[in-house]
């Protein structure tokens, strides 16, 4: 227990992305409801913008953004270490973009779906599904 | 303006999915010899680098004049150079083919059908030339994204088997764009070529080690590899004829040329290779992935789930292959991407015109086809015989270096199933031409005179279709060449 604390203590970013992961997928493959299965694909998407987020902080870090001085140029050098590291962040702008279009085809098909079986229950249309095959 | 080449393959099919969409508004005539041409454009280029590729060696594109590595670069080598011709041209052939099932299906929405047509092949083509390790990720999201629309559009149970395939397909590339983070921590960089000089020197990490675990496995979703291939037999079976020709030989064969890439060219095949137990591990995955498909496909009544089945088969094939790490195997795989999509197009090709014609592709409706649609069973035959591996298609030429491959490595458990599979293959196929072409006169009872009435499809669906099956018998012909002029110029000289 005296090694775990420290562990989780000291890597606490790496725990919460792994937590939400584990709640999104469960929630993929656990629920019988279409649409909160697909809640559960944005949070499972939105653990690893989390994470990717976290790895970009530095201990005393400040925002990337290299200040001039009052005639307009630059500092002579610029210490990387006294700057978060913008390069994640960007990733995952992207990654967002993706994350929403993913989510408007996954609610698109989940309209499809509920047009033609009245029900987003799993259980439901696989039920219609099997009957449709006995006839 | 050769120079330009690798970013006008991408830009083509983008570009003229737009004008394609909008055209839908327009005048919906023009939509489809547009996208028609556009794909023909984007072939040329690809033929062009792909020849001077092999002429004057790789070429590096700097999207928009910015260094590597912060800049993104798009690389040709010897590796993608035949795979971009062979997407482009299975793309184009399917399309020419599902002319008729298009304007039957997506009268109103041909802008957007075909638009998304486009986007996907961008998508394809883009993961193929990219040479950063995440912007293969934002491309395989086009491909995936537009997959999921073009097999959702079908009838019947087609929308929730794209769901579920969204869902699965999402959970594939989240884990390699996690993957990718574990990449970034452990190098700081994207550039697959800068991994790739960086990785020598963190012969030992642990976070490299599980950068490599993590995106293996989400592409390993992606490509649906046994046991994770759930989604893909409903997907592309309840898939339009016209999105089902495109998908089923183009997704699963990319996402293992992406393995092929990450695993030789970003981790480099030292890093790669270099714990036994987990490429024995993948190798029986693969084992247990040809023979459970190959069981799974004796079981279906219909060709189209047939067919996907026997892809799950395949796809065994070719991760097998490359993970058994050495050069007869890497080859093997790499040469059977090029052949199992063009084998897949030309099977997914009979299947459409078959239902084009009967409205079913069960088997009892299939007798007496060789009477009624000659050519189109012409076709089906050729790539029934590259699919079992019967000289002188190409099936034969890459079973035979994964064979080499099996042999070399002493994985006979490797051997002994793709020996079992090609046997299943052969009785899955001879079954069809079974009752293709005896049933009906066994039946008949002296009723001879209303026999099979020949009735063949349209021209648009049997040429394509032949052109397909005789290229089938040219990939063999060209083995030689192809793998000794380029596949094996792509293999690093790690690889004995």
């Amino acid at each position: 227990m005296n090694d775990l604390l420290p562990l989780i203590a000291d890597k606490y970013n790496y725990w919460i992305y792994i937590v939400l992961m584990m709640l999104g997928l469960y929630a993929m493959i656990g629920k019988n409801n279409l649409v909160k299965k697909i809640i559960g694909m944005n949070i499972f998407q939105t653990s690893i913008i989390l994470f990717y987020v976290s790895i970009a902080y530095k201990k005393g870090g400040t925002l990337p953004i290299i200040m001039g001085d009052a005639h307009g140029g630059g500092h002579a050098a610029v210490h990387a270490a006294d700057y978060i590291n913008p390069l994640p962040h960007c990733l995952m702008l992207t990654a967002i973009v993706v994350s929403v279009a993913t989510l408007g085809v996954a609610l698109a098909l989940a309209i499809k779906i509920y047009r033609q079986y009245g029900t987003l229950e799993e259980d439901d249309i696989n039920h219609q599904i099997r009957m449709q095959a006995g006839q | 303006m050769t120079q330009h080449f690798p970013a006008l393959l991408i830009i083509i099919p983008l570009l003229s999915a737009l004008l394609v969409s909008a055209m839908g508004w327009i005048d919906r005539r023009w939509c489809f010899p547009l996208a028609v041409a556009s794909l023909a454009g984007a072939l040329a280029v690809s033929i062009g680098l792909a020849a001077h590729v092999m002429a004057a060696g790789p070429i590096v594109y700097k999207m928009a004049g910015w260094r590597p590595p912060i800049g993104i670069v798009y690389v040709i080598d010897y590796l993608n150079a035949p795979v971009l011709v062979v997407i482009l041209a299975v793309a184009l052939l399917n399309l020419i083919s599902a002319k008729v099932w298009i304007e039957k299906d997506f009268e109103d929405k041909m802008g957007a059908y075909l638009g998304l047509y486009l986007l996907f092949l961008s998508g394809m083509v883009g993961i193929v030339a990219t040479g950063d390790a995440f912007n293969l990720y934002v491309l395989l999201e086009i491909g995936s994204l537009t997959g999921y629309a073009l097999i959702g559009l079908g009838k019947e149970r087609a929308p929730l088997s794209s769901l579920n395939y969204l869902f699965m397909g999402t959970i594939g590339a989240s884990f390699y764009l996690l993957g990718i983070g574990y990449i970034y921590i452990a190098t700081g960089t994207l550039n697959m070529a800068d991994i790739a000089l960086l990785v020598p020197q963190l012969e030992g990490s642990g976070t490299l080690f599980l950068a490599l675990i993590i995106c293996m496995a989400g592409l390993f979703v992606k490509m649906a590899l046994f046991p994770l291939h759930g989604w893909l037999p409903n997907a592309y079976s309840n898939a339009p004829s016209a999105s089902a020709g495109l998908i089923a030989p183009l997704t699963t064969k990319v996402m293992i040329y992406a393995m092929v890439r990450v695993g030789l060219t970003v981790f480099t095949p030292a890093f790669t290779f270099a714990r036994p137990l987990l490429s024995e591990a993948i190798v029986w995955l693969a084992i247990a992935a040809i023979v459970s498909g190959s069981l799974l496909a004796l079981m279906q009544r219909r060709l189209s789930r047939m067919f996907t089945y026997i892809i799950v088969a395949e796809v065994g094939y070719m991760v097998g292959g490359f993970w058994l790490g050495n050069k007869a195997g890497v080859t093997g795989a790499t040469l059977h991407i090029i052949n199992d999509a063009a084998m897949t197009l030309t099977l997914f090709m009979a299947v459409s015109a078959i239902i084009w014609k009967l409205g079913s592709d069960k088997f009892e409706d299939l007798q007496g086809l060789f009477g009624k649609m000659p050519f189109t069973m012409i076709g089906f035959v050729i790539a029934a015989l590259a699919v079992i591996g019967i000289p002188p298609t190409c099936g034969f030429f890459s079973k035979w270096y994964l064979i080499t491959g099996g042999i070399n490595a002493g994985q006979w458990g490797f051997v002994a199933a793709l020996l079992f599979s090609s046997l299943v293959n052969a009785v899955l196929f001879f079954r069809i031409f079974e009752i293709a072409f005896f049933e009906p006169f066994a039946e008949g009872h002296g009723h001879h005179d209303h026999g099979p009435v020949f009735n063949e499809a349209p021209v648009t669906m049997v040429a394509p279709l032949l052109i397909a099956a005789l290229s089938l018998i040219a990939l063999g012909l060209y083995t030689g060449d192809i793998v000794t002029k380029l596949i094996q110029l792509a293999l690093p000289a790690g690889i004995a």
